[in-house]
């Protein structure tokens, strides 16, 4: 008898089903994965399993666990099977977490509540909990609140909190898709390394995830089980449309395609950018630290980081959004310079942003053709209303949204098709540059593909060069002909994208390559090597700002900055950057 | 939502007309006809007060002036509340927090002790009385602007507008403002029952609107001298007052639910 | 914390300003409503009580004997001292107005709390209702109408004060002042607690199997309860001004009552004491709410 049983699963929220007759089987210590794109019912299922949808969630079928069937069953019915033999952790653990309590109180109440403990000896389980997670100094985490940790560690407490009663089942609702590519590496090694003999059943949109730690997958598309299956199998050969429509993208953005090299001519260039300003404790938070980049025409530049890089904050001063402090840039032979108000027509309009977050970007109030249509407004003022229209349709087409759309508002679009009108209102004017900051990171991989040919085709047409930021290297090899690396302000490593992504020059290049899940079953995922997390801007490590994470690190690390030097194709700043080998 | 819409709508209409569908005026006094209870006798729907002036059409004046001094009222308060929290919203910074903390030491602050004062001290001004009621309103409500303001300035598109070359004018009226526009209109409608309660409590007080003009809140306080023996000079002002602003706080309520939805994306 | 304190003080100066010049910009004086007197007489009168000084000077000679404690003689009532009228007056205002914010507290947050707990059923349909009516009826109309039902129609408790004793008379002026009050309260506490009640980390400790009590207790009160303490600054402002409609109806003799005869009879110092001390006492409790707030969400930063 397997450990879960779920059969004929159906969860409707009035007439609409969000899960659609699922079954599928959980066996002692097996993992399993479910995925599919957002909206597919992966949430829904996994949080039906312990009753916690909301009360006009309706729910029929079966989820028997162990035996005992769980649908629907009173809160105090289900209460004897949560956290002691089926826990839960979400995506977010800074809303997971209670913000008003110490951590040390809400893991001792789990305790409390089941009888497990009491007094001292809650404390001392909840320590001895906190240390095995990995969380470095667990008495002062004891006494913590959710905000002064970062969010690899709050979701290690998640974890803590989730196996503190040692269940028989882990359900991991996408657990690290807030966290950076290394942190996600280190919680999902801890997940393995914690596992035991516990079953899970990890939810997640990655591929990537699944083929290196899941043994079987569960495929869902629009609330239906569409595939199950051995992962390797379903990897070697799928049969469901929607699978071999998933595989293709992610196998696609893995391998990459090489694109030809691009013309020599310097179109932007940026010399010891330096960006900082003063956080809400009135700190200096250094952002940007002596940056030098040059964009060619018709040329992709990426430029790769986790948070606190500086990457937003780099393109940002660039197109005098917020002030830069220091440096300079040049465009087109004429320097760049000050708030973006003040500059002149001629170089607003040559440059021009797409943000991450398509429904912020767009005014609620604003109708499609309004907001495609404003740019023209302002810099093309002897046009006419009709002229205008006409333009903004001719734009809309080519980013594959036909007329229709001219009359609609922000909230009536999905994520794509508000990306896509970010875009056309972004290219109406015909720039020179497009900056994408994390601009397909909030859209499924299907949509994804469709907006990253319409860039690929807007730059073959016009020349359009692009700086495109992302955390995701997979998108980053599928789209860029070179690549910068950040890492706390400041630049890693610059090389061509064929030979960055073949042989990275610099320990954090191959931390991140390392830490990007490969969707190939086949390829067991490497070990976290990178330890600890991001330090601070406000205070950095003196020297080579990577030395304490780094394993090549020697004296001279910390006491020396790297600059920036030519090593075979690539820009590299790290001082032992000829002595180690760092091929795969 | 329609039912407090459609209440309120039937209130004012009756203010307007209702005068003229009955006989008599509301300061014709006649002294063989007092304290007569509510009937048909003598066409005095409500009956009479102490003076024999007829109630009904009394009332219907007194929702007119009620109405009036709130609606003016919450306009001033909107004027100076939508300014100033606009302003420190957009301009943010050192700025904002000093007006802010201006705006937080006022608020708990009896503003009532002020009015009345003001009021005694300036002899019952008309005019007054909208002044005095603006300016104990305007707090919440620039409040709320400046909120709304604050998250506004770091919605992407306005950074958008920004590089698109999008002039700092056109950005406030045309991308700002009416995003404002339906916090706006919610926090009016629930500021008029606030308004309507300031100017009340001033007649009651003999402070407000002067004889032979009167108020719902005048009216309650001729009633309650009357109290134990025409208690319809108190009830029924005091019926119509607690219907009018019951219907303008659900309307509130249920406006504010209403733009919350469309907010939220 | 000390900065709070500094920051109190330019508040409290600007009160007093304000209030002195509005006392004394308005037409007439404090002695014209009685009988006329001879001119050399009047004069006198008037210079006793320093009133033919110009402005400013009235100012400084009021604010020095502000910092000595002395708030000066009333005008009006000619044997007393605004001190010791606050002094007479206040203790009742404080006692309806304790009462009348602890009823509020009790039923408000009980009521909202049980509302929230069954959103969307009869029950909470009904406290609602009833908490709309609430606020919806001013405060001298509730008076009023409660004295002419209870008191004098049906004679179970006593409309007046003076002359009765021991703890009926309290009943009716307590709960009318705290009527809107926990009208208020209990609509802000039920939308809190829903507000709260839907956050992800309740969601968390559903699922870690702590059960409802629990998980009231621990986790969703003391977030709940973060508006509501919010709320008391406003709530005390309007109790206080409360308690003038209703010493007005009950006849009671309290500071409020005193502010509303002082005003109308220009009688400067017992107003201008009034106002002060209210302003005062207000400002120390807004200090103590906003301390409590700090210690209920961390995430407020000390500065």
């Amino acid at each position: 008898m397997s450990l879960l049983e779920v059969n004929d699963l159906t969860v409707q929220y009035g007439n609409h089903a969000v899960v659609d007759t699922v079954s599928f089987t959980v066996d002692r210590g097996e993992s399993v994965g479910i995925v599919g794109e957002s909206g597919s019912g992966k949430t829904q299922t996994a949080l039906s399993l312990l009753g916690l949808l909301p009360r006009n969630a309706k729910m029929t079928g079966s989820v028997r666990f162990d035996g005992e069937e769980l649908l629907n069953r009173g809160e105090n019915h289900l209460d004897g099977f949560r956290a002691q033999r089926i826990g839960i952790i979400f995506q977010s653990p800074m809303q997971a977490l209670n913000p008003y309590l110490r951590i040390g109180k809400q893991l001792r109440q789990i305790l409390l509540q089941h009888k497990i403990a009491t007094g001292n000896d809650a404390d001392a389980k909840v320590i001895q909990m906190l240390d095995r997670v990995g969380l470095p100094d667990p008495e002062r985490q004891f006494l913590a609140f959710p905000h002064e940790l970062s969010g690899g560690m709050r979701q290690r407490v998640m974890i803590a909190s989730a196996l503190i009663c040692a269940p028989d089942l882990l359900i991991a609702d996408e657990p690290t898709t807030a966290l950076d590519v290394t942190v996600q590496a280190q919680i999902l090694d801890l997940l393995e390394e914690l596992r035991d003999d516990m079953a899970l059943l990890l939810i997640t949109h990655d591929l990537g995830i699944v083929a290196g730690r899941c043994e079987r997958l569960l495929v869902f598309q629009a609330g239906k089980l569409v595939e199950a299956g051995a992962t390797v199998a379903v990897f070697a050969s799928p049969r469901n449309e929607h699978t071999k429509r998933l595989l293709a993208a992610a196998l696609r953005a893995d391998r990459g395609e090489v694109l030809a090299p691009a013309d020599a001519k310097t179109v932007l260039g940026v010399e010891g950018a330096t960006v900082s300003y003063r956080d809400s404790h009135n700190a200096r938070l250094q952002a940007v630290v002596g940056v030098d980049l040059s964009l060619r025409e018709a040329e992709t530049l990426a430029i790769v980081g986790e948070s606190g890089s500086g990457k937003s904050s780099l393109v940002r001063a660039i197109l005098g959004l917020i002030p830069m402090q220091g440096g300079r840039v040049v465009y087109a032979g004429e320097p760049l310079e000050g708030p973006v108000e003040l500059r002149a027509a001629a170089q607003r309009r040559d440059l021009q942003l797409v943000f991450q977050d398509p429904v912020s970007a767009l005014n609620p109030q604003m109708r499609v053709q309004t907001i495609v249509g404003e740019p023209l407004l302002v810099h093309e003022s002897t046009m006419t209303a009709e002229s205008r229209k006409d333009e903004v349709i001719t734009m809309l087409q080519k980013v594959g949204l036909d007329e229709s759309y001219l009359r609609s508002y922000p909230h009536q679009l999905s994520g794509g098709q508000a990306q896509r009108v970010a875009i056309a209102r972004a290219l109406i004017l015909k720039p020179k540059i497009l900056i994408c900051d994390e601009a397909v990171a909030a859209i499924d991989s299907a949509v994804r593909e469709q907006i990253l040919d319409l860039l690929r085709m807007a730059q073959h047409e016009s020349g359009l060069s692009i700086i495109f930021i992302s955390h995701d290297l997979a998108v980053v090899r599928s789209i860029s002909h070179r690549v910068a690396v950040m890492y706390l302000g400041r630049l890693v490593e610059v090389a061509n994208s064929e030979n960055l992504f073949a042989l990275p020059r610099h320990p954090y290049t191959k931390a991140l390559l390392d830490a990007s899940p490969v969707p190939d079953p086949l390829v067991a995922p490497v070990a976290a090597l990178l330890k600890g997390e991001i330090p601070s801007s406000v205070s950095p490590p003196s020297g080579c700002v990577f030395h304490p994470r780094c394993q090549y690190a020697e004296n001279i690390c910390s006491e020396r900055r790297p600059e920036l030097r030519q090593i075979g194709g690539a820009r590299v700043a790290c001082h032992r950057a000829e002595e180690i080998d760092l091929s795969s | 939502m329609k039912r407090s819409g459609a209440i309120l709508l039937f209130v004012l209409v009756l203010a307007i007309i209702g005068p003229w569908l009955s006989p008599h005026d509301y300061l014709s006094t006649n002294f063989d006809d007092m304290l007569r209870s509510p009937g048909l006798s003598g066409l005095h729907l409500f009956g009479t007060d102490d003076l024999g002036r007829d109630l009904f059409v009394r009332t219907m004046l007194g929702i007119r002036v009620t109405l009036l001094v709130a609606v003016v009222a919450s306009l001033v308060s909107l004027v100076i509340g939508v300014t100033y929290g606009a302003v420190a919203g957009y301009v943010g910074g050192r700025v904002d927090a000093v007006m802010m903390r201006f705006v937080d030491t006022l608020y708990a602050l009896p503003f009532i002790f002020f009015v009345i004062l003001l009021m005694v001290a300036f002899e019952r001004n008309f005019l007054l009385i909208f002044v005095a009621i603006g300016a104990i309103n305007w707090l919440d409500m620039a409040r709320i602007v400046r909120g709304q303001t604050l998250s506004l300035r770091e919605r992407e598109f306005v950074n958008a507008a920004r590089l698109t070359g999008v002039s700092t004018a056109r950005i406030i009226f045309r991308h700002i403002a009416p995003n404002l526009l339906g916090i706006v209109v919610v926090y009016v409608t629930l500021t008029i029952p606030q308004a309507i309660l300031v100017e009340s409590f001033l007649s009651f007080l003999g402070l407000g609107v002067q004889e032979p003009q009167t108020s719902l809140g005048a009216l309650v306080d001729a009633g309650v001298n009357q109290m134990e023996g025409a208690s319809w000079m108190l009830l029924i002002p005091a019926a119509v007052l607690a219907l009018i602003l019951m219907s303008f706080n659900f309307l509130g309520d249920a406006m504010r639910d209403f733009f919350d939805v469309r907010q939220t994306p | 914390m000390l900065l709070r304190l500094l920051g109190a003080i330019p508040t409290l100066l600007l009160v007093i300003v304000l209030a002195f010049l509005m006392v004394h910009a308005a037409p007439g004086g404090p002695f014209d409503d009685e009988r006329v007197l001879p001119t050399d007489v009047a004069a006198n009168i008037q210079a006793a009580y320093h009133l033919d000084e110009p402005l400013p000077q009235q100012f400084t000679r009021y604010m020095a004997g502000l910092l000595r404690g002395d708030l000066g003689p009333s005008y009006r009532y000619r044997d007393y001292t605004v001190s010791e009228l606050i002094g007479s007056g206040f203790p009742i205002s404080l006692q309806l107005g304790a009462l009348a914010m602890a009823l509020a507290l009790l039923v408000g947050i009980s009521s909202g709390t049980v509302a929230a707990l069954k959103q969307g059923s009869m029950l909470d349909r009904v406290v609602m209702s009833l908490a709309m009516t609430g606020i919806s009826i001013p405060v001298f109309v509730v008076a009023p109408v409660l004295v002419l039902l209870l008191a004098v129609k049906l004679q179970w408790l006593p409309a007046g004060w003076s002359g009765e004793s021991g703890f009926a008379k309290f009943v009716l002026p307590v709960i009318t002042l705290a009527l809107p009050q926990i009208a208020y309260i209990a609509r802000l506490t039920r939308a809190s607690m829903i507000d709260v009640l839907g956050c992800d980390f309740i969601r968390t400790a559903r699922s870690q199997g702590l059960g409802s009590k629990a998980i009231i207790r621990v986790h969703a009160l003391k977030p709940a309860m973060l508006p509501v303490l919010s709320y008391m600054g406003p709530a005390i402002a309007a109790i206080l001004t409360g308690t003038v409609v209703v010493e007005e109806v009950f006849g009671i003799p309290g500071l409020g009552q005193f502010f509303v005869r002082g005003a109308l009879n220009r009688d400067y110092t017992l107003v201008l004491g009034i106002v002060i001390f209210y302003a005062a006492l207000i400002i120390s409790l807004n200090l103590v709410v906003d301390i409590l707030y700090g210690f209920i969400d961390p995430r407020v930063k000390q500065r």
